[in-house]
């Protein structure tokens, strides 16, 4: 088994699944690039060169650079994939779904339930996400609390290559619209990544850390400053379980609900904003079926309720850090009711 | 309009200005300095330049992420656009928004944007802020090829026949939707037939020949003062640099960029008409290198000597602060 990069992983899961199902497509703005320019073809292989060499093996017909439309790019890509094909579309920095939600949210979300059950809508979305990339306010949000809140849809936020390469198998082989949030500090991390193709089932959380004195849950970039402080504190005797669900939708909350019953403490870390955010909906879950376990009040570890800022020491200001995790951690330990 | 010699000297300096300042990022960029994404706007200056010397400071200006030159022609203080893109205190933004957010609402300067076509609707709202206060004020979209095949580009052009705005739509065509060519990503042959399909006049000029520019954007601008109604312009340009700084731009050939660099230079050209035809001096065009190459100098220095924003600073003004 090699160690891959993040980016490697879902390159070769866009070739593998593209080669075992010929409707498999992908279309996006520069997902090849070059196409009318005087110089190559898939000059950029995507803005940030997850889609590379794709357009080599598969063509045109099958890897279409689209003009920057989000609308028509979103709307054409649901059509298409309850019309036969299997598209992942990309939307290239997530915060362009404003340009096009309402092809995302009011027509692929819902066909399937508007229809009576009659539509499948095997369409997936890939797009960047997060904040640490000095691009302010309109490239670094997560915005995935916005796609959970919607029926129909389906979102994923893997946290490393290897649930990389099985969440997107999952997502291109599932029937529904998934968003598939890759965060953009994630592309050069590496992990161990089997050759072979492999789907991770969606809802099912994994334990990235056992331990008995508090829970912290955890999503995409943020799972590894969980893990640090859960490894630090290991060396005070601090027992940290860290939980990354994978999927805010649909979401494993049996594994949540479970560590909190068995640890009675937890900590929430989402790179949103607070307010409408999976913090607060897990949060709520806990609180609504593990209420009787929990010995301290619940902390969620936020961004504060800002758009991102440019100035790189208030975006690092801005990004829960492990200190800030660290912090929560030490606090509902400390709490004396 | 004629062009006065103080006309002259001012477009001259404006885009002197915008080349200085773009060629100094690009250096700086490579060299670290500069955080996030930049994207520049050398090659383009008599596109902005020869617009904006039509507009007074209270006429607004919609802008893209390219939008370093749009501030510049629109009279944007220098230094505190530099602050800015080094996300400093003191920043036309106070170091919140950067490159691609930087703004000067009372310059008339609306907005850089992230969205590809995100600003096309609100030039046209910024004129219908001045038709129903009766301002006279005029409002200017720049949009590049990317954003005319947008929806909302195609939506704020036709709301703004319907109400009959003082709106002007420029479309830099620079050749290249990021990494992808015009000829593959517009369907039209011409991107200013498309404004007359939504019922307003659109010319196409060269966007490197700064009278032509300037001639094209009076007649759009006075009839829009006038009550008109909404033109449009596209102005056929090339980029020097890439899409974002980073850009290998492989999309392009090696030879292309050298080669209209010498062709198509609209300093260039500019330089080669005020002389030839005896409006203006060499010198008098070397002195104003000179000095902007010092206020770029000053203007870099006073950036990186500068502080970044405090703490304190990352949660004000997400709303307006009642007393």
């Amino acid at each position: 088994m090699a160690k891959k990069t993040f980016r490697q992983a879902i390159n070769e899961t866009l070739f593998q699944e593209m080669r075992r199902d010929p409707r498999v497509i992908v279309m996006g703005e520069d997902v090849a690039g070059g196409q009318g320019g005087s110089g190559q073809i898939d000059a950029y292989g995507g803005p940030l060169g997850v889609t590379k060499g794709l357009i080599g093996e598969f063509g045109a017909s099958r890897v279409i650079d689209t003009p920057i439309t989000e609308s028509a790019i979103m709307g054409a890509a649901a059509g298409a994939a309850v019309n036969g094909l299997r598209p992942v579309a990309e939307l290239m920095f997530v915060d362009f779904f404003g340009v096009c939600f309402d092809q995302i949210y009011n027509q692929a979300a819902k066909f399937r339930y508007m229809f009576g059950g009659k539509a499948k809508t095997p369409l997936v979305i890939r797009t960047t996400i997060g904040a640490g990339f000095r691009a302010a306010a309109q490239h670094s949000q997560t915005l995935y609390p916005i796609f959970t809140h919607v029926p129909g849809l389906k979102v994923v936020i893997p946290s490393n290559a290897y649930d990389a390469k099985g969440l997107l198998t999952q997502a291109i082989r599932d029937d529904d619209p998934v968003i598939f949030c890759e965060h953009k500090l994630l592309y050069d991390t590496t992990a161990d990544v089997p050759d072979d193709p492999y789907a991770i089932p969606f809802g099912e959380a994994e334990i990235t850390r056992d331990g008995d004195d508090v829970a912290i849950v955890a999503f995409g970039r943020m799972v590894h400053f969980a893990n640090d402080v859960a490894d630090k504190l290991a060396k005070e005797k601090i027992s940290v379980r860290v939980i990354d669900p994978r999927t805010t939708s649909p979401l494993d909350e049996d594994t949540i609900i479970e560590a909190v019953e068995d640890t009675g403490r937890l900590v929430v870390v989402d790179e949103s904003p607070p307010r409408c955010s999976i913090a607060r909906d897990i949060a709520g879950l806990a609180a609504e079926h593990a209420f009787g376990a929990l010995k301290a009040p619940i902390a969620q570890v936020t961004c504060p309720h800002t758009p991102v800022p440019f100035a790189p020491p208030l975006e690092d200001l801005y990004i829960p850090s492990p200190e800030k995790i660290e912090a929560a951690v030490r606090r509902v330990l400390a709490y004396k009711g | 309009m004629q062009l006065s010699r103080e006309d002259l000297l001012d477009s001259y300096r404006r885009m002197r200005t915008i080349r200085a300042f773009e060629d100094r990022l690009h250096d700086e960029f490579a060299l670290g300095g500069i955080p996030g994404f930049v994207h520049l706007y050398a090659g383009q200056e008599a596109c902005a330049v020869g617009m904006c010397m039509n507009l007074t400071d209270e006429d607004m200006i919609g802008s893209t992420h390219r939008g370093h030159g749009h501030c510049i022609a629109k009279g944007c203080d220098v230094e505190a656009m530099m602050l800015e893109i080094y996300g400093k205190k003191g920043g036309l933004c106070g170091g919140k928004g950067g490159s691609m957010h930087i703004a000067d609402l009372s310059k008339g300067m609306l907005g850089a944007n992230g969205i590809v076509g995100g600003n096309p609707p609100l030039a046209v709202g910024a004129a219908l802020a001045a038709k129903t206060l009766n301002t006279g004020k005029v409002a200017v979209s720049f949009a590049g090829d990317g954003a005319s095949n947008q929806g909302t580009t195609f939506e704020a052009m036709n709301m703004a026949v319907v109400l009959q705005l003082p709106v002007i739509f420029v479309v830099e065509n620079n050749g290249y939707g990021e990494g992808t060519g015009v000829s593959y990503a517009v369907g039209a042959k011409d991107i200013a037939q498309r404004a007359a399909a939504f019922g307003m006049p659109g010319v196409s000029v060269d966007g490197s020949d700064f009278f032509t520019v300037h001639e094209a954007a009076r007649e759009a601008v006075e009839r829009a003062r006038a009550g008109g109604g909404p033109s449009a312009i596209e102005m056929r340009i090339t980029r020097y640099y890439g899409h974002f700084e980073g850009d290998p731009q492989l999309y392009r050939a090696a030879d292309e960029v050298p080669g209209l660099r010498e062709t198509l230079d609209c300093l260039k050209k500019f330089r080669q008409r005020v002389t030839e035809s005896k409006l203006l001096d060499m010198s008098q065009l070397d002195t104003i290198d000179a000095e902007v190459a010092a206020l770029i100098d000053r203007a870099v220095a006073k950036a990186k000597a500068a502080e970044f924003p405090g703490a304190a600073d990352l949660t004000t003004d997400v709303y307006v602060k009642y007393a």
